[in-house]
């Protein structure tokens, strides 16, 4: 790509004529915008290149990380995208927040085509999608005050200018979160793993943005701390109405924070739909397959009978033909490989892209086990 | 089953890390057994001690300066007191243990079917021939298809689910009587969790090892241990039988966690209840019951008293260590199991008569 980007450098554009953010904390979706989804995703596609070489580079083929993913994320919703490692959930968060670029495909944020935003305009986008990670020890920097760390976003869009005021909003964050406000002046390595996520979750929502990705914010905490952010991050949807896409690969803690459920194949949606309906009824074998791998809290049910998917997922270098999971799918037949299901829906409340859906018998088959 | 002689016996194991900071009471005065052919279920945090106290076991903790006491009984033997060069030939024989990240524990440069020709002949005087042909059979017999040539393979030639299952075969080789499993399928996603699962539960029976399973995931104990130790700041904090520990638990702690997880089989809109504070510190470990500061029910001489591991009454197989009277813990779970938060259940059985 040979774009100018230095049109307006990252910290040259006008301050001014941002609003006010006397109120930072997320207000219930007032502002413009309109009454449609809040991101609108359309033929997503992510590749990237594969190159042998060290000096002369030569593109040998390409990971297909994301192919033609489309999606809506209404507002106030929380969209739980599931998957295994490598399906491209985390790639398809990464494309919404803009910190990798699109191969091609279209995404719409609020009204607004942002695929290939640049410069000023971008940054603006960037202030109304927040994320928070993974990991809350390599997310802080060590060196920097937590006051600093959740203060930064302002500094980094020229707002509050005045020191006193900021570090009121600040503190008015922390106590949001569930932090002491009078830690303002601590380190990061004073504080255990959930009040790192919090001082993570904190920085987040500084900008009251439109849309928070959480990428596996609870699967580096302790079992006993889990349930400590998890709450956190319901409630605050509740309280501010926040947009969330929860991105995990536990499929409980999907359930329990999510609205919707998108699951994620090799780079492709197979299924998505209502966490009630997608849990209680899934359609696609890939689904039922998750759902029945899940070990339950419940030695009573040892020994039920189970059906474990084989085999490893082919490499999204190489995907199968058609429908990718039909080299390890046990309905497969040979429409499988030849044509691509799209995803539609089947009569159940959830979208599924499979030619041989399961029935509700095959469903109970499986051993999915999950409570109404 | 050989009458109710274990194969392994820790007893009032204490493992100690002197540190810049002061001593680290990593492990501190646990008991446990293990049966042949059964699988014992070590739930906990990080830093309860659970990982500690099986490397002490296998003799690992000895070159890091750790101060051991207790006893640790294997087929007799008290393991504490082998030279290293004895502990040798039991570690990786009769006794082994499969980690966490497979791709950490395997050598990267060296071809699998090398390292694991290099377990069998550490304690067997077998020619290299014999030797490969045991790798190969071992592949197979983990499930890895194609076993004749994905021996001569690298361990970056293999998913991360194929990597467990090479360090699985590598901890076989020796048909060990005893596996030490710590984390086994932490790494791994849901469906070759499963699969993992499923091939050591297979082989358990197959070969019939015991195994001790290390994990802090309590679905995965439940599916797999007959019997649960629950630890807490190096303690253990309750044992049971699989069915009796998630049925009817007896310690604050154990209600906590089965309450702060999110569960498929539960209703959705279910409120977790977190268990509130951090884990201590174990150069400071808490006074008294060590999880005092974080029990919605402790009481004033909570701090004071150091709870023993005792029977549950009219439960022999059940131990607790809790400072609670029994009666008021049942009823305590009974309000608990029905979804009401500590302090409701605290405000139920406080008014009513404490009986279940």
């Amino acid at each position: 790509m040979s774009g100018p980007e230095s049109t307006s450098t990252p910290f040259g554009e006008s301050a001014s004529e941002l609003p006010s953010v006397a109120q930072a904390t997320p207000t219930t979706a007032t502002d413009g915008g309109g009454d449609g989804p809040l991101v609108r995703v359309r033929e997503l596609v992510k590749h990237f290149p594969i190159t042998r070489g060290i000096i002369v580079q030569r593109k040998v083929g390409a990971v297909q990380a994301v192919d033609n993913v489309s999606f809506e994320i209404t507002r106030g919703e929380t969209l739980g995208l599931v998957g295994e490692t490598g399906c491209g959930k985390s790639t398809t968060a990464r494309l919404i927040t803009r910190l990798l670029d699109a191969t091609s495909g279209e995404i719409d944020f609020d009204g607004q085509d942002i695929t290939r935003l640049k410069g000023a305009s971008l940054k603006a986008i960037r202030r109304e999608v927040q994320m928070i990670f993974q990991d809350p020890y390599s997310s802080l920097n060590p060196r920097k005050t937590i006051g600093s760390i959740i203060g930064e976003p302002f500094a980094i869009h020229g707002l509050l200018p005045d020191k006193g005021e900021r570090k009121r909003e600040v503190q008015r964050l922390m106590e949001t979160v569930g932090l002491n406000p009078e830690h303002y002046n601590r380190y990061p390595h004073e504080f255990s793993g959930g009040q790192r996520q919090r001082i993570g979750v904190a920085r987040a929502l500084a900008l009251a943005p439109k849309l928070l990705i959480a990428d596996e914010p609870v699967s580096a905490l302790d079992v006993s701390i889990q349930a400590q952010v998890l709450n956190l991050l319901r409630d605050l949807q509740r309280r501010f109405g926040l947009t969330i896409v929860f991105i995990a690969h536990d499929l409980s803690v999907v359930r329990h924070m999510c609205d919707r459920v998108a699951v994620m194949y090799l780079g492709k949606i197979v299924e998505i739909g209502g966490g009630d309906e997608l849990y209680r009824f899934p359609r696609h074998p890939y689904t039922g397959a998750l759902l029945a791998a899940v070990p339950h809290a419940d030695p009573s049910r040892h020994g039920e009978q189970r059906s474990i998917l084989g085999g490893d997922v082919p490499s999204p270098a190489n995907p199968p033909s058609a429908c990718r999971f039909h080299t390890r799918c046990p309905k497969a037949q040979e429409l499988c490989s030849q044509q691509e299901p799209l995803l539609e829906d089947k009569g159940s409340g959830t979208r599924v892209a499979c030619h041989f859906p399961l029935t509700r018998e095959e469903a109970t088959q499986i051993g999915v086990r999950s409570g109404g | 089953m050989s009458a109710a002689e274990p194969l392994l016996r820790v007893e009032d194991l204490r493992v100690e890390f002197p540190s810049e900071d002061g001593v680290v009471h990593a492990v501190d005065g646990i008991t446990y057994q293990v049966f042949a052919g059964r699988t014992l279920g070590i739930v906990g945090e990080s830093g309860s001690g659970k990982t500690v106290s099986s490397l002490t076991a296998l003799g690992l903790t000895r070159r890091q300066g750790a101060r051991i006491s207790g006893r640790i009984l294997f087929d007799g033997k008290d393991l504490l007191t082998l030279p290293e060069d004895k502990m040798r030939a039991v570690r990786g024989n009769d006794i082994a243990m499969i980690f966490q990240d497979p791709l950490s524990s395997l050598h990267p440069l060296y071809k699998v079917g090398r390292q694991l020709t290099e377990a069998v002949r550490a304690h067997r005087d077998v020619s290299k021939a014999v030797a490969r042909a045991r790798a190969v059979e071992l592949l197979g017999l983990v499930g890895i298809p194609d076993p004749a040539r994905r021996v001569d393979q690298y361990p970056h030639e293999f998913s991360g689910g194929m990597r467990q299952r090479v360090m699985i075969a590598m901890a076989l080789a020796n048909e060990p009587k005893l596996l030490f499993a710590d984390e086994p399928t932490t790494a791994l996603d849901v469906t070759v969790q499963a699969q993992i699962l499923a091939l050591m539960e297979r082989l358990q029976q197959e070969l019939g090892m015991a195994i001790v399973m290390i994990t802090h995931d309590l679905g995965v104990v439940a599916e797999m241990a007959d019997d649960i130790a629950v630890m807490y700041a190096g303690r253990i904090v309750e044992t049971a039988s699989a069915a009796q520990l998630f049925a009817a638990p007896e310690h604050p702690y154990t209600w906590g966690l089965l309450k702060s997880i999110p569960r498929l089989d539960a209703p959705r809109d279910e409120d977790l209840v977190p268990i509130p504070g951090t884990p201590p510190s174990l150069i400071n470990p808490p006074s008294g019951c060590h999880f005092h500061p974080r029990c919605p029910y402790s009481q004033p001489d909570h701090e004071r008293i150091d709870p023993v591991l005792e029977p549950v009454p009219g439960e022999p197989q059940h131990h607790v260590a809790c400072l609670l009277e029994s009666g008021v813990r049942r009823s305590l779970w009974a309000q608990l199991r029905e979804g009401s938060t500590p302090q409701e259940a605290l405000a139920a059985v406080g008014a009513g008569e404490p009986a279940a």
